[in-house]
């Protein structure tokens, strides 16, 4: 197996692990981990293109890698934001999932300001 | 359908800078306002939205005149390597719609986030402007990218603005639709990319014209844009991912459920309508179409159906975005053309469009009215609204107005979309997108009317919690009368939303 194909797989399995943990995962902050476990998974696909892409005389092709910097920019945004509104939900409301169906509440609480 | 890619491509047209101008200047505010202190920035944003307008016409104006795309490659470097910003003439209509609807908001937020004579400016506040200012940068950058990987990074920004904007004032209920909000979106991203990995790793460009020649039915472009396709329905909010979105838009501040409910979703729809009709028009087959508008239709109808039963005004306008979204995926099986009907396709192309613009002014225009309704009775609870027509007459009749083109009815923007994609049905004969249309307009009809008729009802007793000032409720009726001259566009296929795309444009001009 080349080292393409394997670090391919690899990517693969992590896609599966963090899409598995952000769908069942009622917890919120397993769901922001599970998050970023699948973006990894992604950012290596990302890297097993840029090997694969290789041209002649270069060990890679360096688009990718240029994407992969900007996406792991914004999936650390992206994390901190998420971090940041859970820290405040539980300092609010002492939870650390998100019930579903509360949609009255806020409708109320929007709306009477 | 596949466009003549190298007649015009790569080269900066003459009004390519604007481009560049209307994504840059609300970053240019939220800096100025960083550097001089929270002080200015409800003025500063002000004055950057007219500037805005301004360009954004320029825009429209360019594209209109000379009838071709407006162009520019970012540093001179040609895709696939650099980057380039084009606006066709969806595009060019898409930045002008953003640019009035965002600038009615400034407006109409002044009361709510505006600062007090001399005294300092408040998070809220101040957080409200900066927010608004990178909904807008975000949402000029989605209509205008050409890259799809530039296009992930314009749409994660919208997001990022988005999401605060739910909970900018702090309640526990809104932090919690916030919450959800950022999780769905989470989830839309990462799948995004993980599409936009795939078909760099298959074709080696991201660069939407140039795909377009280059992707060809196979597995690895299915698996890409059906990955890419259901992160950014999440992000979309259609039927069945469409659970964030009512307690999100229903909790937010008036303004900020305006600006979401009408632009935000809509910026990942463009997208969704990118990747299907020009960076891969071969895939859109009969069956992924047909998939697309049966959701659409679910939405339509599941979407009406709650707004009727919801006992708050907010969460029924709400309700009532997931079901008008609903609409806008008629689109595909439609807009296809892949039955050969060329004319059917332009109609569908033109009335899906419209969908978008006047629904985009209608739903401004109704949480702008039902943030004036619920400010004076302290609640919005719909069945205790008796009284407000004869209190706030201006701003029941922008809210029925804005009600008429939900529904279908004329004159509206929305009589003439729904009209056009209701001929494309019959004239392609998939007569039972129709039925859904039919069906989905008398219960839009039902909840409007639900609304209307409490309003008009009588109540002596009524007192106002706090009065409304009348440029205020003159302004929302503006924003209303937009969607209905929007019903002033001549019922046929539209040459300038055909700009950029070769073949359109031939049947347009037939």
């Amino acid at each position: 197996m080349s080292s393409a194909a394997l670090f391919g797989y690899c990517g693969a399995v992590l896609v599966g692990l963090g899409l598995y943990g952000l769908i069942t995962r009622p917890e919120v902050l397993r769901k922001i981990l599970s998050f970023n476990v699948l973006g990894s998974g992604v950012f290596l696909l990302f890297g097993v293109f840029a090997r694969r892409g290789a041209a002649a005389g270069l060990g890679a092709d360096p688009v990718p890698q240029a994407l992969v910097i900007t996406g792991i920019v914004v999936a650390f945004s992206a994390t901190a934001l998420a971090v940041a509104l859970l820290v405040r939900l539980n300092k609010e409301t002492g939870q650390i999932v998100v019930a579903p169906d509360d949609s009255e509440e806020s409708g109320e609480q929007g709306a009477t300001r | 359908m596949m466009p003549d890619t190298t007649s015009f491509i790569d080269a900066t047209t003459t009004d390519g800078y604007l481009l560049v101008l209307v994504i840059v200047l609300p970053v240019l505010g939220i800096l100025l306002s960083l550097a001089l202190g929270g002080k200015f920035i409800e003025r500063i944003t002000l004055a950057l939205l007219l500037v805005g307008l301004c360009v954004a016409i320029a825009i429209f104006a360019a594209v209109l005149r000379s009838d071709q795309l407006v162009v520019y490659v970012v540093g001179n470097w040609q895709p696939p390597l650099g980057i380039a910003l084009r606006a066709d003439g969806i595009s060019a209509a898409m930045v002008l719609t953003i640019a009035v609807i965002v600038f009615a908001i400034g407006l109409y937020a002044r009361s709510e986030f505006g600062q007090q004579k001399g005294a300092a400016v408040t998070r809220s506040s101040y957080a409200f402007w900066t927010l608004l200012l990178g909904i807008w940068s975000g949402l000029n950058a989605v209509a205008l990218g050409d890259d799809l990987f530039n296009l992930y990074v314009a749409l994660e920004l919208l997001t990022f603005a988005a999401v605060p904007l739910v909970c900018v004032k702090g309640y526990e209920a809104t932090i919690k639709a916030a919450m959800r909000y950022m999780l769905f979106a989470l989830i839309g991203s990462v799948l995004y990319l993980l599409g936009t990995a795939l078909i760099y790793g298959t074709y080696g460009t991201l660069d939407i014209t140039l795909l377009a020649d280059r992707v060809r039915p196979e597995p690895a472009a299915w698996a890409a844009a059906a990955l890419m396709t259901v992160g950014l329905l999440a992000k979309t909010a259609l039927f069945p991912l469409h659970l964030w979105l009512p307690p999100a838009h229903a909790g937010a501040p008036a303004p900020g459920s305006a600006v979401l409910s009408a632009l935000v979703v809509k910026g990942s729809f463009i997208l969704i309508v990118r990747i299907w009709f020009d960076a891969m028009p071969g895939l859109l087959t009969f069956t992924a179409a047909q998939l697309l508008a049966t959701l659409g239709a679910g939405a339509v109808l599941f979407g009406s159906v709650l707004a009727l039963r919801q006992a708050r005004l907010k969460l029924l306008v709400a309700y009532s975005t997931v079901a008008q979204i609903g609409y806008l995926f008629f689109i595909f099986p439609l807009a296809a053309g892949d039955s050969g009907n060329e004319l059917g396709a332009s109609i569908a192309w033109t009335g899906g469009w419209l969908q978008l613009f006047s629904h985009a002014f209608a739903k401004t225009a109704m949480f702008m009215a039902a943030g004036l309704i619920a400010e004076a009775l302290g609640h919005d609870r719909i069945a205790e609204l008796g009284g407000i027509g004869r209190a706030l007459p201006i701003t029941v009749i922008a809210f029925g107005l804005a009600g008429l083109s939900l529904m279908g009815v004329p004159p509206s923007g929305g009589f003439v979309a729904k009209w056009m994609l209701l001929s494309a049905t019959v004239i392609e004969g998939q007569w039972w997108w129709a039925a859904v249309m039919l069906v989905g307009g008398l219960l839009a009809g039902g909840y409007v009317f639900m609304v209307l008729g409490k309003a008009l009802g009588e109540n002596a007793t009524l007192t106002l919690r706090a009065p409304i000032a009348r440029h205020r409720e003159v302004l929302v009726l503006a924003v209303a009368l937009c969607a209905v001259f929007l019903g002033l566009v001549p019922l046929q296929p539209s040459g300038f939303l055909a700009i950029g795309r070769p073949e359109m444009q031939i049947t347009a001009l037939q």
